[in-house]
C-alpha cells in the first residue's frame, strides 16, 4: 500500500480508452463497476467533445461478484453492435475486473460469433502498466489485428505509394495539444512534399489500417505513444520510423534531416537543407529570439523541468541549448522509460529526477528556488504556493490546457509557441520581483476607501458569524444588500435571521 | 407516445442500470470539508485515485484531508499484510495531520478481495488511539450521494448514547459543556429555553453547508422546535447524543441507510417527511415535524406564498416547459416535485435507487403536485439505461435535460438544453432561503440560450446520415 494524493499517469484502462475513442466508429466496453466511466466526463469536459464518447460499461455489481458476468458482457457487446454498428468493439478490463479473473477472452470469442463488428480484448494488466504504456500497447494491438486480418483475406497492399509518404502515429484524444500538433505536422509534411498516408489513431477508421504498409516511413512524434506500433510495422514490412520529436528548432531540424535520409535511401532525391535554413532563420522566430536582447536577459537563469518523457526532454534541450537557461534539474514521471530520458537530457541539466511522487518534486523545487518552472498542472500549483511562475508543458492537464486557439508544440509554429510560453513565464516572474523590490505599484497610503465598509447598523455576533461564512468575493455585496434591507425596514440589529430574510427578499 | 391514457398513479420502472454517475467515494470531497477534524482514507486502486483527482478539480491542490491508500499487486495477492500496511499509513496520517477520526472508505477492490476493514478497524483503533470509522462506499453497491449515506450510517453508531452528566447537575453540566465546547459560539448554550415548545429531542441528519444548517435550525426555531443536534456536526468530537426515543428527520433523499441505522440500531423515531427542497418541500417538512410534536405551525402558509412571490421572475421562464431527469444523485424526486410546482411538466425521473419507504412522503407529494397542477404524472425509472434515455430524449425533445457531464455537451451540440446535475449536490438548495438558488441553476441554460437565440447556432453537429 502506498499513501497517495496525486498521480501523474492514470490507470491502464484510461490509455486503452483514449486509443479506442480516438478512432472513428470504435466502441469501448469497460468491464467495470458503476462510476468507473469517468473517462466520458473527462473527454466531454476537457476536449469539449460534441459527440457522445463511445465508451460504455458492462456494469460489475453484486450479482456479477456472486455468479460471474455470465451472459452480461456478451449481451452488452452484441447490443452495442446492433445499436451503433461500430467497426470494432474493444472490451476493456479495469482494476476491478483484473482481480475477478473472469475469462474475458472467452466472452470476446462468444460475442464475435454473433456480432457483425470485430471484437477484441485490450491486453493490459492494471497492476503492471499505466495509462501511457497501456495506450501504446492498445494501439499496437489494434494495428496488428487489422494487418493480420487483411493478410488473411489477402487484402494487404503490396506496393508503396508512388511519392514519398508517411504515417503519423500517436495522435490521440486527451493528449497534450495533440490536435494542434497534428495540424502542424501535416503542414510540415506538405512543405516537405511528403504525402500523409494515414494519421492514427485520432480520426482514423480501422479500415484504413491495412494501408499502413504503403507509407515509406512512420513518424512517431511522442515517445509515449506509437513506438510499439512503429516497431511492429518495421518488423513486418521493414518500414523505417523516425522517432525524433520535432519540438524546438534544433530537434525539428534533426527530425527533418532524418526523414531526408530515410526517404533518400528509398530512392527519393530530396534536399531539405535550404528549407531548414529558411524556416530556422526567417520563418520561425525562435532562432532570432535566441539572439535578441530579451533572451540575453534570461542567460543563466535557473529553471526546473518536469513532465512526460517527450515534453520534459524537449523543453530541457530548448531551455539549455537554444536559450542559454540553466536547467538545474529535469525530471519525468515515466519511470519505465528512465534510461532513455537520462540519455536525452544528461548533458543539458545538472541533475535528473525520476519519480512519480509529487511531494518529492515539490521539495526539489523548493530546494532549488528556480526563476521558473516548466511542468504539469501539479507543478503549477507548487509554483503558486512558492510564488514561482510556471509554464505547463505536459499532462496531467486541465481544461485550460485544451485551448481553442492554434497552439502546437511541434514544428516551426510550435517553436514560436514555446518561445512565448517560456519568455512569458520568466518576465512575469521578473516583474513580480521588481514590484517587490520597490514595494508595489502604488505605494501611497490609501486615505479614503471608495466603498464604505462602515455603517451605523449593528451586526449581532451570530449575524457577523453567518456573514463571515459567505465567500469573500460576494460578502461585500451581501453585506450592503442586507444593510439596505435592514435600513428600509427600520431594523437596528442585524442577526443571522435578518441576513437570510434579506437574501429571500432580494435574492442577494 | 400516446397522450390519450394519462396515468393516475406514479409509474415505476427499472431498466438495465447502464447509466453514468459519480462513484460514491466522491462523498469524501464534501464530507472532509464538513467534518473539520476528520481524515478520509480511500483504500482502493489507481482508478479510484484518478477519479477523485479529476472530479475534485482544484480542491486537490488545497492539501485536502483525504488520501488514497493505493493497493499494489502485493496487497491484492496478500503477499503484504493488510493490517500492517494500514497501520503504517494511519500512523503516518496521525503524525502529519493529527485528526480526531480517520474514515476508511472501502472500495470495489476491498470488497472483491474481502479485506475485513470492519474487523481491522477496532483493533487498529485501540493501537493508535484514533477512532476509525469504516464506510463501504463502493461502485458495486452504490451511486454517488449514497456514499454519504454509508459514511453517516457508520457515524450514527459513534454518536454518544447519553448526555455525559446527569440531569440534576444542570448548571454544572453547562459549565462542563462550555469547557468541552471551548472556542465554540456561546449563544447556543445560553439559548433561552423558553423560546422553545417542550418536545422530545430532535436530531437532524444529512451533511449540509453550515449556512444552510443555520437557516433550517432558525426555521424550526420559529415554530418553537429545538434542534438538539445534527449528524454530522462540524467536528467528529461534537457528534450529537442519540438516546432511545429521540426523534430524527432526514434532510436529503439519499439517506435511507442512515435512517434505517438510526431506527434499528439507535432506537430513534423517524419522522417521514418530504425533504426541505423548494418552498413547498420546506413547508411540508416543517409541518410534518410540527404535527409529530403536536405543534400548530405559525405563519408557514404566508411564508411560503411570500417566497413563491419572490421567485416569480424565474418561475415565469420555466412555466409550461418540460424537463427530463436522466438520474444520478437521488435528488431527482424532490427536484421534480418542486419543478412541477413551478409549472413544469416532468417527462421522466431517472433515479439510481428508489427507497419507496424512506421517500414515501416525497413521492406522495409529487403525485399530489402533479394532480393539482394538472400535469401528467412522470415515469420514475430506477437504474436507468442512458442509451435508451437518449433515444427517448430525441423523441420527446424536452426543454431541459438534467444530466451528468458525460452527456451534457453532446446534447447541447444537438440543440437540447441541459443542466449539469452534479451542481445540485454542491449548491445550497435547502430551505425557503435557497429556493431561488435552485431556480438560478435550472433557468441558467434557458436564460443563456435566450441570449443567443437569434444567432441560429442550435444544432452544432452535422446531420448524421440515416441508415
Amino acid at each position: 500500500m502506498k499513501l497517495a494524493y496525486w498521480m501523474y499517469a492514470g490507470p491502464a484502462h484510461i490509455g486503452t480508452l483514449r486509443i479506442a475513442s480516438s478512432f472513428k466508429n470504435v466502441h469501448a466496453i469497460m468491464h467495470a463497476p458503476l462510476g468507473d466511466d469517468y473517462f466520458n466526463v473527462m473527454r466531454s469536459m476537457l476536449s469539449r467533445e460534441r459527440d457522445f464518447t463511445p465508451v460504455t460499461a458492462s456494469v460489475v455489481d453484486r450479482n456479477v461478484l456472486a455468479r460471474g458476468s455470465q451472459e452480461k458482457v456478451v449481451d452488452n457487446i452484441t447490443r452495442k453492435d446492433a445499436e451503433e454498428h461500430p467497426d470494432l468493439i474493444v472490451l476493456t478490463p479495469t482494476c476491478t475486473s483484473s482481480i475477478l479473473q473472469e475469462d474475458l477472452h472467452n466472452f470476446v470469442e462468444r460475442a464475435q460469433i454473433e456480432a457483425k463488428c470485430d471484437v477484441m480484448l485490450a491486453d493490459v494488466n492494471h497492476y503492471r502498466v499505466n495509462e501511457l504504456q497501456a495506450g501504446d500497447r492498445t494501439l499496437y494491438q489494434i494495428v496488428q489485428f487489422y494487418i493480420e486480418k487483411a493478410r488473411r483475406k489477402g487484402e494487404l497492399p503490396t506496393s508503396k505509394t508512388e511519392n514519398p509518404s508517411v504515417n503519423i502515429i500517436g495522435i490521440s484524444t486527451l493528449g497534450f495539444h495533440n490536435n494542434h500538433d497534428c495540424t502542424e505536422l501535416k503542414r510540415l509534411m506538405a512543405d516537405l512534399g511528403i504525402e500523409v498516408n494515414a494519421v492514427i489513431p485520432e480520426g482514423a477508421s480501422v479500415h484504413e489500417l491495412k494501408n499502413l504498409p504503403r507509407a515509406w516511413f512512420n513518424l512517431v512524434p511522442y515517445r509515449e505513444l506509437g513506438l510499439m506500433a512503429a516497431n511492429y510495422l518495421q518488423a513486418e514490412f521493414g518500414t523505417p520510423y523516425v522517432d525524433i520529436t520535432p519540438m524546438g528548432v534544433v530537434e525539428t531540424a534533426r527530425c527533418i534531416r532524418k526523414i531526408q535520409q530515410i526517404i533518400n535511401e528509398q530512392g527519393a532525391n530530396v534536399d531539405y537543407e535550404e528549407y531548414i535554413n529558411e524556416q530556422t532563420l526567417y520563418v520561425s522566430q525562435a532562432a532570432w529570439f535566441s539572439r535578441s536582447i530579451d533572451c540575453q536577459n534570461l542567460t543563466g537563469k535557473k529553471a526546473v523541468v518536469f513532465g512526460d518523457s517527450t515534453h520534459a526532454a524537449a523543453i530541457t534541450k530548448i531551455l539549455s541549448r537554444e536559450m542559454g537557461i540553466h536547467v538545474v534539474w529535469a525530471g519525468t514521471y515515466c519511470k519505465y522509460d528512465a534510461d532513455w530520458f537520462r540519455e536525452q537530457v544528461s548533458e543539458y541539466c545538472d541533475e535528473i529526477l525520476i519519480t512519480e511522487d509529487h511531494g518529492a518534486i515539490g521539495d526539489a523545487i523548493a530546494r532549488v528556488e528556480p526563476s521558473a518552472i516548466f511542468g504539469t498542472q501539479m507543478e503549477r500549483h507548487v509554483g503558486k504556493r512558492l510564488d514561482i511562475p510556471c509554464g505547463v508543458i505536459a499532462a496531467p492537464i486541465h481544461v485550460q490546457n485544451f485551448p481553442i486557439g492554434y497552439k502546437p508544440f511541434l514544428g516551426y509554429e510550435g517553436t514560436n509557441q514555446i518561445t512565448d510560453l517560456i519568455y512569458n513565464s520568466f518576465t512575469l516572474g521578473m516583474e513580480d520581483h521588481l514590484l517587490e523590490i520597490f514595494g508595489g505599484h502604488d505605494t501611497k497610503e490609501v486615505i479614503t476607501k471608495g466603498i464604505s465598509a462602515e455603517s451605523d447598523l449593528n451586526w449581532t455576533k451570530d449575524g457577523l458569524a453567518e456573514l463571515n461564512k459567505i465567500p469573500g468575493f460576494v460578502r461585500g455585496k451581501v453585506k450592503r444588500n442586507t444593510e439596505k434591507f435592514a435600513r428600509d425596514r427600520g431594523i437596528k440589529d442585524i442577526s443571522a435571521e435578518v441576513l437570510y430574510a434579506a437574501k429571500e427578499a432580494v435574492g442577494a | 407516445m400516446t397522450v390519450a391514457q394519462e396515468p393516475t398513479a406514479l409509474n415505476f420502472e427499472c431498466e438495465t442500470g447502464n447509466y453514468h454517475t459519480f462513484c460514491p467515494i466522491s462523498c469524501v470531497a464534501w464530507l472532509y470539508q464538513k467534518i473539520e477534524d476528520s481524515f478520509f482514507l480511500v483504500i482502493g486502486t489507481k482508478t479510484c485515485g484518478y477519479f477523485l483527482q479529476n472530479a475534485m478539480g482544484v480542491m486537490i491542490f488545497a492539501e485536502p484531508r483525504y488520501a488514497m491508500a493505493e493497493l499494489e499487486e502485493g496487497d491484492i495477492s496478500a503477499q503484504l499484510n493488510d493490517y500492517e500496511e494500514l497501520k503504517r499509513l494511519c500512523e503516518q496520517i496521525k503524525r502529519d495531520r493529527n485528526p480526531s477520526v480517520i474514515v476508511w472508505i472501502g472500495t470495489c477492490t476491498t470488497e472483491i478481495i474481502k479485506m475485513d476493514l470492519e474487523g481491522l478497524a477496532p483493533k487498529l483503533e485501540g493501537e493508535i488511539g484514533i477512532p476509525i470509522v469504516v464506510a463501504r462506499a463502493n461502485g458495486l453497491d452504490y451511486a454517488f450521494t449514497q456514499g454519504e449515506d454509508t459514511v453517516l450510517a457508520a457515524m450514527a453508531n459513534r454518536c454518544p448514547s447519553q448526555v455525559p452528566v446527569t440531569e440534576n447537575e444542570k448548571n454544572e453540566r453547562n459549565a462542563i459543556q462550555k469547557l468541552l465546547n471551548f472556542g465554540k459560539k456561546k449563544e447556543e448554550v445560553v439559548q433561552e429555553e423558553s423560546e422553545y415548545v417542550d418536545h422530545p429531542p430532535l436530531v437532524l441528519f444529512g451533511s449540509l453547508p453550515d449556512p444552510v444548517v443555520t437557516q433550517l435550525t432558525l426555521e424550526l426555531k420559529k415554530q418553537g422546535i429545538k434542534v438538539s443536534g445534527w449528524l454530522p456536526a462540524k467536528r467528529f468530537t461534537e457528534l450529537p447524543v442519540l438516546e432511545e426515543g429521540y426523534y430524527v428527520a432526514g434532510v436529503n433523499p439519499f439517506l435511507s441507510r442512515t435512517a434505517t441505522t438510526l431506527m434499528r440500531r439507535r432506537k430513534c423515531k423517524l419522522i417521514g417527511a418530504p425533504f426541505p427542497i423548494g418552498p413547498d418541500g420546506t413547508r411540508a417538512w416543517i409541518e410534518k415535524i410540527c404535527s409529530v410534536f403536536g405543534i400548530t405551525p405559525k405563519g408557514l402558509e404566508e411564508r411560503e406564498a411570500q417566497i413563491w412571490a419572490g421567485l416569480e421572475d424565474y418561475v415565469k421562464l420555466i412555466r409550461g416547459k418540460s424537463v427530463f431527469f436522466m438520474g444520478d444523485n437521488l435528488l431527482e424526486v424532490s427536484l421534480a416535485r418542486f419543478l412541477v410546482r413551478c409549472g413544469m411538466t416532468v417527462h421522466e425521473v431517472g433515479i439510481p435507487y428508489m427507497d419507496k419507504r424512506y421517500q414515501a412522503a416525497e413521492l406522495a407529494m409529487l403525485e399530489k403536485a402533479c394532480l393539482e397542477m394538472g400535469v401528467p404524472l412522470p415515469k420514475i425509472v430506477e437504474k436507468p439505461d442512458n442509451y435508451n434515455q437518449v433515444q427517448r430524449i430525441y423523441d420527446l425533445q424536452p426543454d431541459l435535460v438534467i444530466t451528468g457531464m458525460a452527456h451534457a455537451n453532446p446534447l447541447e451540440a444537438r440543440g437540447i438544453n441541459t443542466k449539469w446535475s452534479v451542481e445540485f449536490t454542491f449548491a445550497q438548495i435547502h430551505g425557503f432561503t435557497n429556493a431561488r438558488d435552485i431556480l438560478e441553476l435550472v433557468t441558467r441554460p434557458l436564460r443563456r440560450n435566450n441570449n443567443l437565440k437569434d444567432l441560429g447556432w442550435d444544432k452544432l453537429v452535422k446531420e448524421e446520415a440515416k441508415i
